[in-house]
Order: C-alpha cells, then structure tokens, then sequence
C-alpha cells in the first residue's frame, strides 16, 4: 500500500533551529552564522570586529571545527567567551550542536552570537542553526567565478564579505565580476569589501554589525 | 559527506512512520529533491543502499523527484522558472521574487507492507 507523507527529511534540524531561535529571540541576541571555505579569513575577522567593538558590545563566539581548539583559542585571548565545538567528521553545523553549548556560556550576557561554521562552501548553507543573519566570506585568492558555482551559499547569505583585497594587484580577480554574479543569485546581498590584513573596509562592516544588534534590541528587548 | 546524515535522517522518519502504520516491509520511498538543495541524489542513494543493507529495509527502492526552482515575482505577479540560478523577474526585471519550489528535500510518499 502506498502512504503519503508530506515532511521535510530535515524536520528535525529546522525544529532545533526554530527552537534556539525562540531562545535568542526571548534575549534579545542577535546571532550570525559565519561560513566561508577554509582559509578565507573566518577566525582572523572576528577578531578584528572584536576589536572594533569589544568596549560597545558584549560579544559571544562559538567555533565550529572538525578538530582542534586553536580557533577558541585565539578568540579566548580576546577576552571574549569562546566555546568549541569538534565535529570529529561532519562538515557543518547544525541546530543540535549549537543547542549543546548553552549550558557552556551565558547567553544573558550577550549583545551578539557569532557561529564560526565549520571551514566549508557547499554543506553549511543548508543547516539552520536559528542564526538571524548568514554571514559570508569569499576571499579574492578563491576567484571571482565562485558565485554561479555555490548558488545556495550565496543565495542563503545576507552579508557577502570579499576578503584580502589588499592582495587584488596580485591575483586575476575582479570584484565587479563577483558583485555582478551574485547579486544575480542574490539581488539583497550588502557586499563588503575589505582587508583583514590592513584593515581596509572594515569599519563599514562593524558599522553594519553594531546597527543590526541595535535594532534586534529595541526590535525584542531582553525579558 | 553529508549525505549520510541526510540519509540517517531519512530512515528514522520512515521507521517512525511504519511503526505508525503498522507497516513491516518497505517497498520504496518518493522524494522530492529541490534543484537548490545541497544534495546529490546518486550520493544520497549509495548512502541510503549503505545504511539500509543487513536491515529489514534492505532492497528498498529510493526513488527521486529533482524539483526545477520556480518562483513568483511579488511586483508583477508572473511566475517563472528561475534560469541559470538568476533570481529576479525575467518578465519585469524585479528581485523581489519569492521560490515557490526548489528548496525542498521532503518525503512524498512511501509504498510498504
């Protein structure tokens, strides 16, 4: 006999994510899953927006890696609490993981949430983890096709950060062929570029960043 | 690769649900696999066969629907095949669009005994 089933294979993760979600709402943090291929600049990044905005915003990293804690390391050494996660093989993150920090960090003492997704440009744009923002990094040394060849991470993102322009004189790369290819994929993308390296373009981002907690904030004051 | 988690997924549904038909062989399943959607249907099958071997499942036939991405322009209100992962209206140029289909990774139906 034939039975009819209409439920989505990934029920499970969408109702985690909708769950924390509900959490991050109730305290009014903002959350940003960050994802780029490995390499791209992920780690070096955020700490440079907590630099930037440590003194004005009580910041929270969780970092999402096959292996190793080097990552929460070197955001520990910011000052800012840093929770690892180790994958041990799967090459994203998802609802569950995330959930399974809470007990780890104090979420009520948070402005903003950011998830270090693990290294990788196909797998994590599919997991929801109840983040309000995608956020991602495309280096200009990865090439300016990327866009056309990863449209779902491009068209789950809201934030497009293009990273190393510092090295722009020294790859075939340009930033008007990625603008064009993404913003076919998706028209609402806001685009930075900038340099970690030198700190070029940087503060337009933190300045994005600090306007987007403020807003989540009067948006759904902490209960 | 994360098919398999995918596939893990899967199987746990269709148990939960031929426990609640009082189903005990499965013949096969129908998905509905979004062209947007971050599998590989010939992955998904090999983890599927993998998993589901030495089981009460093994056999079972895996059958797949790649659903085209189609959406509605929310200016002009034409619907539309999105070509070429291009998401704006072809009719009146708008990214104001919103899929209709072509994300989803859903179970349509199962056939048992």
């Amino acid at each position: 006999m034939k039975i009819p089933v209409v439920k989505q294979i990934l029920e499970a993760n969408e109702r985690i994510a909708d769950q924390n979600r509900a959490i991050f709402d109730e305290k009014g943090l903002l959350v940003i899953n960050l994802m780029s291929s490995p390499g791209a600049g992920k780690t070096t990044l955020l700490e440079k927006t907590i630099d930037a905005l440590n003194d004005t915003l009580r910041i929270g990293v969780i970092e999402g890696d096959i292996q190793s804690s080097r990552d929460a390391e070197r955001i520990a050494l910011k000052g800012v609490p840093a929770v690892q996660i180790n994958t041990g093989g799967a090459c994203h993150l998802d609802g569950n993981m995330i959930r399974d920090t809470f007990a780890e960090m104090d979420l009520d003492t948070l402005d903003l949430l950011v998830v270090e997704n693990v290294g990788n440009l196909v797998c994590p744009a599919e997991f929801r983890l109840g983040e309000d923002f995608k956020v991602m990094i495309l280096s200009v040394t990865e090439g300016d096709d990327k866009p056309s060849k990863y449209p779902l991470m491009f068209r789950e993102s809201a934030v497009l950060l293009i990273n190393k322009i510092d090295l722009l004189p020294y790859v075939d790369c340009s930033l008007a062929k990625i603008r064009e290819e993404a913003f076919k994929i998706n028209p609402h993308l806001t685009v930075f570029d900038v340099s970690c390296k030198t700190g070029e373009g940087l503060d337009l981002w933190t300045a994005w960043l600090k306007k987007s907690v403020e807003a989540n904030r009067s948006a759904q004051p902490a209960k | 690769m994360h098919e398999m988690s995918i596939a893990q997924s899967l199987i746990d549904i269709l148990r939960e649900e031929m426990t609640r038909h009082g189903a005990t062989v499965l013949k096969s399943v129908r998905l509905r696999i979004g062209q947007l959607s971050a599998v590989v249907p010939e992955s998904l099958s090999f983890c599927f066969e993998v998993i589901t071997s030495d089981t009460d499942m093994e056999g079972a036939k895996l059958l797949m629907d790649v659903i085209p991405l189609e959406a509605t322009c929310l200016e002009c209100h034409k619907e539309f095949h999105i070509k070429d992962y291009s998401f704006s209206c072809p009719h009146c140029s708008s990214p104001n669009i919103e899929t209709t289909s072509g994300h989803d990774l859903s179970i349509v139906e199962m056939e048992v005994e």
